[in-house]
């Protein structure tokens, strides 16, 4: 029992939560965007697929670590430019359109890969990211090593967050943005275009969910594996409704829940097999269940999420 | 507010010949007016003349067929609500266009700055707001959020959104449609400052009265095309109706009310709210033979009285007495068991179903009763005999009992409805919204309805947020406020103004329950 209770305060602990939480951070943040812009977007798991393989290929192929991230990016605001069109002015099912993109973003990335590495039966390997030490910072006993001893892609999901923050609340965008998930026609009667402002919404939170999926592939780990992402984009559509829509608590979220899922990893080692490892593999699921019930019921989502605009309807 | 006496005032915007067509329906047919610096004018004509195509054209939300508009002189490009904005015209539409989650200072700033650029200049905004506001008469606080203000403030936003943009031509669709009298007086005086300060005014309104408080000159629309034009000054209310209608207005001879028994009755009832406010602890009798009138501004709980009476929200508290006993249960089939009559607030939403026939619509309330079912069949010609003696009672314009309700107008639509409740001559009536979007001939239509159905003895409850609808019929009437209810005060007891100062809350009281 204390040791159970003793994980809380080491160091590794909280390292591989923070690790674990980077990927979420950038798929929650992506997919908050677009709802923030009133499109769900359900292509977030395949977007992330694609964007961890076309990061990790363009870096097996010989490019710098960043042209990766800046691969992945471009890869996944292409589809939410497919998803943004198919979506915004021709005003298809969200769900449905969502869906169709995670199928198709991932089918095509593994066909991709198989057309592009037909040989190999163990997936090569890259030079990941590497985890940089901030000075005196990472020196904070437990604290220090988890924020401030990771890899700069995850520095680039805090400095994400704190981007997408200001932006929303403080930057006419980002006013735009969020007035276009509140109510079209006051953004229209402002002089705005609405497809304008929700295709670039849309395009800008998939390329954030592309590098979540490459975060994966480029410093967790050093490899492309089929089924990698693993639910990691539905987790990120329940933590925008954990955070209410917002950056700061969406964050929070993020980070709960990857401690969640580093605290089952070293319960399941502590109690040595007498409990299935499946229902510690199943903790942080049913807690953010649990979660959603508590906070979401009093959330106010965006007015106009799912919610196609025509032009020139009343 | 004399600019139309001096012939010099230089024209701001003219419209010439705009024609604009939905399909085979033509909603302006080369319509063309002119604006005046400094003056107000007033487009007045009933739902579906084309006043508000016509402003929608001229705003860029829609593009005209034919036709061309100048604004100060310069072409206006069609189809752009940018370069309308950039030309100096604000539009405040009927139904807002605010962002409810945001406050009233991003709301404005909205599209004002470059769109790239870093920051809001709130501080800035916030002093040039509070001294529009100041100027104007248009109080209201810059760092509130939209969903805290009530309906009033929130046109004062729309109109300071028009205002910071240094809007120099004003259109205003419908404005008092959702305001107490009070309101509408606040509004009345902005618009004398406005034009004062030589903005030029569109106002787009069905009712006589005000276009002829407010109004320089008055264009009518009907039917698409131009009625006719006027100064106010020199025209008269009955003129100004018959260029409206198109013929001579019809009246309503509403006899004295021979009141009955209590046939229904509400006793210290509380609901939960329904796109609105709850109701509280509220008590009302409605008497055979009386049309008891509700008077108030929408989501102030009409919604939850309606659908508790009509037996889909369920009563937290209190009871509900039919015929002088105790409902034990209450739910729609209760309610039509008991003998309702129900036409409901929204004809489309839960009024009809609009994909299917007329005749599937009329039964829709009776289909299980053996007149119109043997064995758990339904009888198809008898629901068709039914649709046709009504379509023929209630002088429904539709091509057979068969056509599908959603190609029905919205007159059509509310006959039918009107048949399908008065069938069986219901001993309590539930009217809400009766004649919302209605032109007058309907409107005359469903009051000398409903005016022969209290004087058969009915007891009829009308919800309404027309104000002269209220008067005209009611021979008692109710406010409600925030879920409340005003004691009943008799026909012409109250003055409108009065009236409207317990739409605004002022003399009703606050409910025992809730100081408990």
């Amino acid at each position: 029992m204390i040791e159970a209770f003793e994980i809380l305060f080491t160091a590794s602990f909280w390292v591989a939560a923070i690790r674990i939480a980077s990927p979420l951070i950038f798929a929650t943040m992506g997919e908050l965007i677009c709802e923030r812009a009133g499109v769900l977007n359900l292509g977030i798991e395949g977007i992330m697929v694609a964007g961890a393989f076309s990061g990790w290929f363009t870096v097996y192929m010989g490019g710098d670590l960043w042209t990766g991230v800046f691969v992945a990016a471009m890869t996944g605001a292409m589809f939410g430019l497919l998803h943004g069109f198919l979506t915004v002015p021709l005003g298809l099912s969200q769900h449905v359109t969502g869906i169709g993109v995670t199928l198709l973003a991932t089918s095509l990335t593994y066909f991709t890969y198989r057309i592009l590495l037909p040989e190999v039966t163990s997936p090569p390997k890259i030079e990941p990211f590497e985890p940089f030490a901030v000075p005196l910072l990472s020196d904070i006993p437990v604290l220090g090593p988890a924020l401030f001893n990771q890899t700069p892609l995850t520095y680039l999901a805090y400095l994400t967050v704190a981007v997408v923050a200001l932006v929303l609340y403080r930057t006419p965008v980002g006013v735009a943005v969020r007035a276009v998930g509140e109510n079209p026609s006051a953004v229209e009667a402002q002089g705005i275009s609405v497809t304008a402002i929700r295709i670039g919404a849309v395009m800008a939170g998939s390329a954030l969910m592309a590098i979540g999926g490459a975060f994966l592939t480029m410093s967790a780990f050093n490899s492309f594996f089929f089924e990698m992402i693993n639910g990691r984009g539905w987790i990120a559509i329940a933590l925008v409704v954990f955070g209410s829509w917002r950056p700061g608590k969406a964050l929070i979220g993020a980070i709960l829940f990857a401690a969640f899922d580093a605290y089952q990893v070293r319960l399941q080692q502590i109690t040595g097999g007498v409990i299935p490892y499946q229902i510690f593999l199943m903790m942080p699921f049913v807690l953010s269940i649990v979660a959603l019930v508590v906070v979401a019921r009093r959330a106010t989502y965006p007015k106009a999420l799912m919610i196609p605009y025509q032009k020139g309807e009343r | 507010m004399d600019a139309s006496r001096r012939p010099e005032a230089e024209t701001v915007l003219r419209l010439s010949g705009i024609t604009k067509r939905f399909g085979s329906l033509v909603a302006n047919d080369a319509i063309s007016l002119t604006l005046k610096r400094g003056e107000v004018v007033a487009l007045l004509g009933e739902n579906g003349a084309g006043k508000t195509t016509l402003m929608n054209i001229l705003f860029g939300h829609y593009t005209a067929d034919e036709g061309e508009i100048e604004a100060f002189g310069t072409p206006l490009p069609p189809g752009d609500p940018h370069a309308a904005l950039a030309a100096g015209i604000g539009m405040v539409h009927q139904h807002f266009t605010l962002a409810d989650q945001m406050t009233v200072l991003e709301n404005i700033v909205l599209g004002t700055r470059p769109i790239w650029s870093l920051n809001l200049g709130k501080a800035n905004a916030r002093v040039r707001i509070r001294t529009l506001a100041s100027d104007y008469g248009l109080e209201v606080d810059p760092d509130r959020m939209i969903s805290d203000l009530s309906v009033g403030e929130r046109q004062r936003v729309e109109i300071l959104k028009a205002l910071y943009r240094e809007a120099r031509i004003l259109i205003l669709d419908e404005p008092t449609a959702v305001l107490t009298p009070m309101e509408t007086e606040a509004l009345f005086a902005t618009l004398k400052k406005l034009v004062a300060a030589g903005l030029s005014v569109i106002f787009i309104s069905h009712k006589l009265g005000e276009v002829q408080s407010v109004a320089d000159r008055v264009v009518v629309l009907r039917g698409g095309k131009l009625a006719g034009e006027r100064v106010t000054d020199q025209a008269t209310r009955r003129e100004l109706a018959e260029l409206m209608v198109g013929g001579q207005l019809p009246v309503n001879e509403v006899g004295p009310a021979s009141p009955g028994e209590v046939l229904f009755e509400l006793k210290n009832v509380s609901t939960r709210g329904l796109g609105g406010s709850a109701l509280r602890n509220i008590s009302m009798q409605l008497r055979g033979g009386e049309i008891t009138g509700l008077a108030g501004i929408s989501g102030n709980g009409q919604a939850a009285l309606a659908a508790l009476i009509a037996g889909t929200l369920e009563a937290r508290d209190g009871d509900i007495v039919v015929h002088g006993q105790k409902a034990s249960r209450w739910s729609p089939r209760a309610a039509l068991a008991n003998g309702l009559g129900r036409i409901p607030e929204d004809r489309h939403a839960t009024g009809m179903i609009g994909d299917m026939s007329v005749a599937e619509n009329v039964i829709s309330e009776a289909y299980r009763s053996p007149r119109f079912s043997r064995l758990g069949f339904l009888d198809w010609k008898a629901a068709v005999r039914f649709a046709d003696d009504i379509i023929k009672a209630y002088d429904v314009k539709c091509p057979s009992p068969e056509a599908r309700v959603r190609l029905l107008s919205g007159g059509n639509m509310q006959k039918l409805i009107l048949g399908r409740a008065l069938d069986g001559d219901p001993d309590v009536i539930l009217a809400s919204q009766p004649t919302r979007g209605l032109d007058v001939g309907a409107v005359a239509y469903v009051h000398a309805r409903l005016i022969e159905a209290r004087d058969r003895g009915a007891a009829v409850l009308l919800i309404s947020e027309d104000l002269d609808e209220i008067q005209v019929l009611s021979d008692r009437i109710l406010v409600i406020h925030r879920g409340h209810l005003s004691e009943p005060s008799s026909r012409g007891e109250l003055t409108v103004m009065e009236l409207g100062e317990l739409m605004a809350g002022h003399g009703i009281e606050e409910g025992a329950s809730d100081a408990a």
